[in-house]
């Protein structure tokens, strides 16, 4: 048994001459919970659609367990897909909607009757099978979603940012059951974010897209903490992006140090001090016009706006990153 | 909400149907149980004759023979409407703005002068004819003007748009994510369109049909003037009765027959979509 089960090579897809995937090469293993996180527009949907077979490529190849499977119907496909907007069948209550699948594969009634009921169970909905979609919470929605994709037992599932449209308590929570399911389930599980912290709690493999190319895959240690390009330093780290001698580093806001501490010898002015997600941000410009932030815990800092300081940082906190795309 | 000044404010509704609709068909009714007077109007005695005489076979026929038309009628515009309304929802806006002008430039014109077209077209040596021949198509002419095909197009002609209209409304609405859902999850593009478009716009297939089945038993002014006088359907008769007949009651009785049907049609409708309401227009 191979530990690859889906590549995608050289894929290349243009919508009305703009190239929204420029040559995107991913190996996806037996299994494993990966999320191509990027911002909108960086062409992970267009790869999630190529790969369940709703869009061609106009170049590469999709192959599931070695087998070319770029030109196949995407109802030939053993790959399922939860849809952004759930994509529930008005018209069908749950029951109807979660043994779909089934009933196009004429598994006979009785059986679809116990395995639908055996999913709404899994997914913690077991008496809502006589619901109408509409009838239903966003949470719920998603739960059924997830579970018509997944009763046809798939090799690959893939999800478009399916939390998307649910609030953030409830985000926190399905994370956990996502990665729950999928743990339990066995199943390759392909996830699209543009949140990097949903990316970081739930994968085991990230991959980066930047606009239609993937800029680094690897796990969430090494995507945070060994960033390839500043792009991807920026956006799944929120590190500053410096220029210093002909060299481009990162450096996170949380590892800039001021005025007192050690290492601090850049000349900086205080530009602006600013409260957001449990942390003070501070932001300061070098001499030379390069902008830093910083990051503390708390509300407030001696610092004062218009002051000018010291900053610095520890050598080992400033990791040289390829220029990348933006 | 229970408060009067709501009632107050609905109130011009309820009187405008009161009296120009409940009134009207009231009136209908008690006519149709009256008898006609010698010379003009309605004697006062109640009797079922108009009704008996609706079952007499000259009339029976009428009625068997406006309901089949009206069958193969909506049944055409069914099979071109449907399509047409459907593909139109899925163009795009520049090209759904042109479909629906196709649509409404007849409107620009009254119905009637629109059927005296088609008697150009039709009638021997016709555009129809001339076109036909010209392409060696047909060697002579195909008399098609007064025949029941003639109708049958007149009718399709006229009630097209409303089909057109109706699929459309609720076409526009499907989201094509749900059958895009539906190929995922296994339905070739057969099975997803019927299994998924084909229900959701179900609703608007019936009003259309709705729609397009009712008027086409009651429009005799096509089948008078694209059938001559060899189709009669009801509505012909009802006119001939009320007008050269000068039997008010007798017309009423076949009017209230063909409510009742038409009726029992829309209740048919409800029953099948379990909607209360004919999508998009009423």
């Amino acid at each position: 048994m191979s530990d690859i089960i889906l590549q995608l090579k050289d894929l290349h897809k243009a919508f009305d001459g703009t190239g929204v995937l420029r040559g995107v090469d991913l190996d996806i293993h037996r299994a494993e919970f990966i999320t191509l996180l990027g911002s909108s527009g960086c062409g992970k949907t267009t790869t999630l659609r190529i790969i369940a077979g709703l869009e061609a490529p106009d170049r590469g190849r999709v192959l599931l367990e070695a087998q070319d499977i770029t030109a196949m119907e995407p109802n030939k496909r053993s790959v399922n897909t939860v849809f952004q907007n759930y994509a529930l069948f008005p018209h069908m209550n749950v029951a109807d909607n979660v043994g779909y699948g089934l009933k196009l594969k004429k598994v006979p009634k009785a059986e679809i009757a116990e395995r639908v009921k055996r999913m709404l169970k899994l997914v913690q909905l077991e008496d809502y099978g006589k619901r109408m979609p509409d009838q239903l919470s966003g949470g719920q929605k998603q739960r059924i979603a997830i579970a018509r994709a997944v009763i046809n037992e798939p090799k690959v599932l893939l999800l478009d940012e399916p939390l998307g449209a649910l609030d953030l308590k409830l985000r926190r929570q399905m994370q956990l059951e996502l990665k729950r399911l999928q743990k339990q389930l066995g199943i390759t599980f392909i996830y699209i974010t543009h949140d990097q912290e949903e990316a970081i709690n739930m994968s085991d493999r990230i991959a980066v897209m930047n606009e239609g190319v993937l800029e680094q895959v690897g796990t969430p240690n090494e995507i945070y903490y060994h960033p390839r390009t500043s792009y991807v330093a920026d956006f799944v780290g929120n590190a500053n992006i410096l220029h210093l001698d002909g060299h481009t580093v990162a450096i996170r806001t949380e590892n800039i140090l001021m005025d007192g501490e050690e290492f601090c010898t850049h000349e900086a002015a205080v530009e602006e001090k600013s409260f957001a997600g449990g942390q003070l941000r501070i932001l300061f410009s070098l001499a030379d016009g390069q902008k830093i932030t910083a990051s503390r815990f708390g509300i407030d800092a001696d610092i004062q706006v218009g002051s000018r300081v010291r900053i610095g940082w520890r050598p080992e906190h400033a990791v040289a990153v390829e220029d990348g795309g933006r | 909400m229970k408060r009067k000044g709501n009632w107050l404010l609905l109130a011009p509704i309820y009187i405008f149907t009161l009296l120009f609709v409940a009134l009207p068909i009231l009136y209908m009714f008690l006519l149709s149980f009256l008898s006609r007077a010698e010379v003009w109007g309605v004697d006062f005695d109640f009797t079922l004759d108009n009704y008996g005489r609706i079952l007499e076979p000259l009339y029976l026929n009428t009625f068997v023979e406006s309901l089949k038309l009206a069958f193969l009628s909506t049944g055409l515009i069914v099979m071109i409407g449907y399509p047409y309304g459907y593909f139109m929802a899925r163009m795009s806006d520049v090209w759904k703005r042109r479909m629906m002008l196709l649509i409404m430039i007849p409107f620009w014109t009254s119905a009637l002068i629109r059927m005296y077209g088609w008697i150009i077209m039709f009638r021997s040596n016709g555009v129809l004819d001339r076109v036909l021949m010209g392409l060696h198509i047909t060697e002579e002419p195909l008399k098609l003007l007064y025949t029941y095909p003639a109708v049958v197009v007149g009718m399709i002609y006229a009630l097209l748009p409303f089909m057109i209209l109706a699929v459309y409304s609720s076409a526009e609405k499907l989201d094509f994510t749900l059958v895009e859902a539906a190929r995922d999850l296994g339905a070739s593009s057969f099975m997803a369109f019927w299994t998924v478009s084909f229900k959701l716009t179900l609703p608007g297939l019936l009003s259309g049909v709705v729609l397009s089945f009712i008027p086409s038993m009651g429009l005799f002014f096509i089948a008078d003037i694209l059938g001559g006088n060899k189709i009669v359907l009801v509505g012909s008769v009802i006119q001939e009765q009320l007008t050269k007949g000068r039997n008010l009651p007798f017309a009423a009785a076949l009017s209230a027959v063909l409510m009742i049907l038409t009726s029992l049609m829309i209740r048919l409708y409800r029953k099948i979509t379990g909607t209360k309401e004919l999508e998009g227009f009423m």
